[in-house]
């Protein structure tokens, strides 16, 4: 994948997670923190996530793969989304 | 086998007065959980001894003893009586796991006010309908929470006091809200502790049903008598053991079992305020060289789908007796822990309503996997006929589990409901809500709920209202919520939605959805899926049939649809 279109699928992911599951203004989120393992996005919120990722990229990511050491950072989400885009 | 009798000694000849005994009470003394679970334990030489490690993320790691636990909820009680908080006043907890959590249900508690503790990831709805009807008079908070409080406060009449524990500067504190420190303020060494009787009012813990909105679940300070003997007994404490309950004590299980059963009896135990992970767990377990485990199927299933090998990363010989509660542990879970911990987990089974454990596996029965094992003792249980509400004898047939009133945690009422309450009692049984079968040796054999209410991991989740809530939706014209199959967590909220004129199904509309309920009620409450239909099936007089496409999500007979009406 394109450097460039990696960046844009970073902060796209980032932006959403931000918005959607970070309550307090003055938590800082990067592309590093930690997500599940942090308490910051919980297991039955994860559902909503991975739907996020497959209607957004068109992808249909297997229940088996959707762990919480694949969602646990949006680092760790690009590379899972990057497995299966272009299948 | 622990060092208590068995189970059949035990069960002869039982009485809660064994409890009273140990715990130095006498009907007509005082009694007060706050106290019990510091001030006597300090007076019985323990002052020193650590009563909890805290871990939180990012490694932060704190620790306190006992004599910490006792002037930490000394010093909160006297800051929440200066605040003017008094006797049968309602004060929530509205926090993560983080020390002043647990340090604050004691200093609630022992100025005689009346502990509501809720799941800090409830959405702002959620919470607005449970401080409305508790009449919640403060509500004890963290700054990454105070958004949810600020935004339902203008409807809460009764909610004077919003009280924030951690870093918030003075400037950002609006009106109504004050700033409380523990570390910044002189610990109180001598409280006037509030001369709370046996049937004063102590926590007030909500749950879902399948009608109408959450009920608060009252409770008595004479409760300590059930949480200190099945702890005792049923989880197995000794003084010498570290204890890790992985409940939130926003549900019932992190406050029975996660405060007042350990510390009534003077034991060490672990909090752990992350996400989950398997390696997490397994390292903290390693790390506090824990002893005894209570924790859920959710968690457990979670635990063997990491895999054998994660467990072998990690020396866990510490544990020596595990146990479960939330929803029935399958058998093969229980079989698995036998094999990898060496160990099998003793599932339990009880309520918000019961407020201690009523059926268990006894440390040295016989483990039937599967079963959630026999009555504890001194609980006189029955599976009853659903049409004469009498004990059915016949081994193996089902019926609706029930209790006969009288133990120490029961609780004493619904919260401003009574008629709910007395509804859960017919020709004098407790009516649990849950169907089992009882086989020829007295194991209890779970099969489901009696109502529509959705047990997801272990949390009660009520399809009305999340229904409610979707209608608040602008593209939901009609909506019905049922339960679908979960390998996790045996089962997940299924939303069927019918969309207003101008509306049109799609993926994106699915997620929008997903995430306003999460929003507004819980991650809990949210729908796992969403299906978008042309009708509901309805009665002809037009109640909405969730059973019908229950049955329908779990592969079982429809039943009479004679009532269905026709499109």
């Amino acid at each position: 994948m394109e450097e460039d279109n990696l960046n844009e699928m970073k902060e796209m992911i980032l932006k959403y997670v931000i918005k959607e599951y970070i309550d307090d203004d003055d938590t800082t989120i990067t592309y590093e923190t930690p997500l599940i393992s942090s308490g910051y996005v919980d297991s039955f919120s994860m559902v909503s996530l991975l739907v996020f990722l497959e209607n957004k990229f068109k992808i249909k990511i297997p229940p088996s793969k959707a762990t919480p050491e694949a969602f646990d950072s949006v680092n760790n989400i690009v590379a899972l989304v990057n497995q299966y885009l272009n299948k | 086998m622990s060092d208590h009798s068995s189970y059949d000694e035990l069960t002869t000849g039982f009485s809660w007065a064994i409890a009273e005994k140990e715990l130095e009470y006498s009907p007509g003394d005082i009694i007060n959980i706050g106290w019990h679970c510091s001030d006597r334990i300090c007076q019985k030489g323990k002052a020193g001894k650590i009563a909890l490690y805290y871990e939180g993320f990012g490694g932060t790691e704190k620790s306190y003893t006992f004599n910490d636990i006792r002037l930490a909820g000394n010093t909160i009680g006297a800051f929440l009586r200066n605040q003017g908080i008094t006797e049968g006043d309602r004060v929530c907890l509205f926090m993560d796991r983080i020390p002043e959590l647990y340090l604050s249900f004691l200093g609630i508690l022992k100025i005689g006010a009346i502990v509501q503790p809720l799941f800090s990831a409830f959405g702002d709805e959620s919470l607005f309908v449970r401080l409305e009807n508790a009449g919640t008079r403060a509500v004890i908070t963290q700054k990454k929470h105070l958004s949810k409080v600020r935004k339902i406060r203008s409807r809460l009449p009764d909610l004077e006091l919003v009280i924030i524990v951690d870093n918030i500067k003075p400037s950002e504190l609006e009106p109504g809200e004050i700033l409380f420190s523990l570390e910044n303020t002189e610990p109180v060494e001598k409280l006037e502790l509030c001369p709370t009787r046996a049937e004063t009012h102590s926590v007030l813990h909500y749950t879902s049903g399948t009608t109408g909105q959450p009920k608060g679940v009252k409770h008595v300070h004479y409760s300590i008598m059930s949480q200190y003997l099945t702890t005792k007994w049923v989880l197995d404490l000794r003084d010498d053991d570290i204890y890790w309950c992985t409940a939130d004590p926003g549900w019932v299980t992190g406050t029975s079992y996660g405060i007042i059963g350990p510390w009534s009896l003077g034991v060490t135990q672990c909090v752990l305020d992350t996400g989950f992970s398997a390696q997490a767990w397994y390292r903290f377990i390693e790390k506090y060289r824990i002893t005894v485990w209570y924790s859920a199927p959710t968690a457990i299933r979670s635990l063997m789908k990491a895999g054998d090998d994660t467990v072998r990363e990690f020396d866990l010989s510490s544990l020596r007796h595990l146990a479960s509660v939330g929803e029935p542990l399958n058998s093969e879970a229980v079989i698995w822990s036998g094999r990898v911990f060496g160990k099998l987990f003793h599932d339990t089974f009880w309520q918000t309503e019961t407020g201690s454990i009523m059926i268990t596996n006894f440390p040295g029965m016989k483990i039937k996997p599967g079963s959630m094992g026999r009555t504890f003792p001194g609980i006189t249980g029955a599976v009853l006929d659903p049409v004469s509400y009498t004990p059915i004898d016949e081994p193996g047939k089902a019926g609706l589990i029930a209790f006969r009133p009288g133990w120490p945690a029961m609780m004493r009422t619904y919260w401003r409901n009574e008629e709910k309450y007395r509804e859960k009692f017919v020709n004098g049984w407790y009516l649990s809500g849950d169907r089992s079968t009882i086989d020829n040796e007295g194991y209890y054999w779970f099969i489901g709920r009696d109502d529509d209410v959705i047990n997801t991991g272990g949390h009660l989740v009520s399809p009305f209202e999340v229904e409610s809530a979707l209608l608040e939706h602008p593209a939901v014209g009609e909506s019905a919520v049922t339960s679908k199959p979960d390998e996790i967590n045996m089962e997940v909220v299924k939303a069927f939605i019918t969309l207003k004129p101008g509306f049109t199904a799609s993926p994106d509309l699915e997620l929008e959805i997903m995430n306003f309920i999460r929003k507004k009620l819980s991650p809990l409450a949210m729908p796992q899926a969403v299906e978008f239909v042309d009708s509901l099936p309805k009665t002809r007089s037009g109640k909405i049939m969730r059973r019908v496409l229950h049955a329908r999500e779990w592969g079982e007979e429809i039943g009479d649809i004679s009532t269905l009406e026709n499109d």
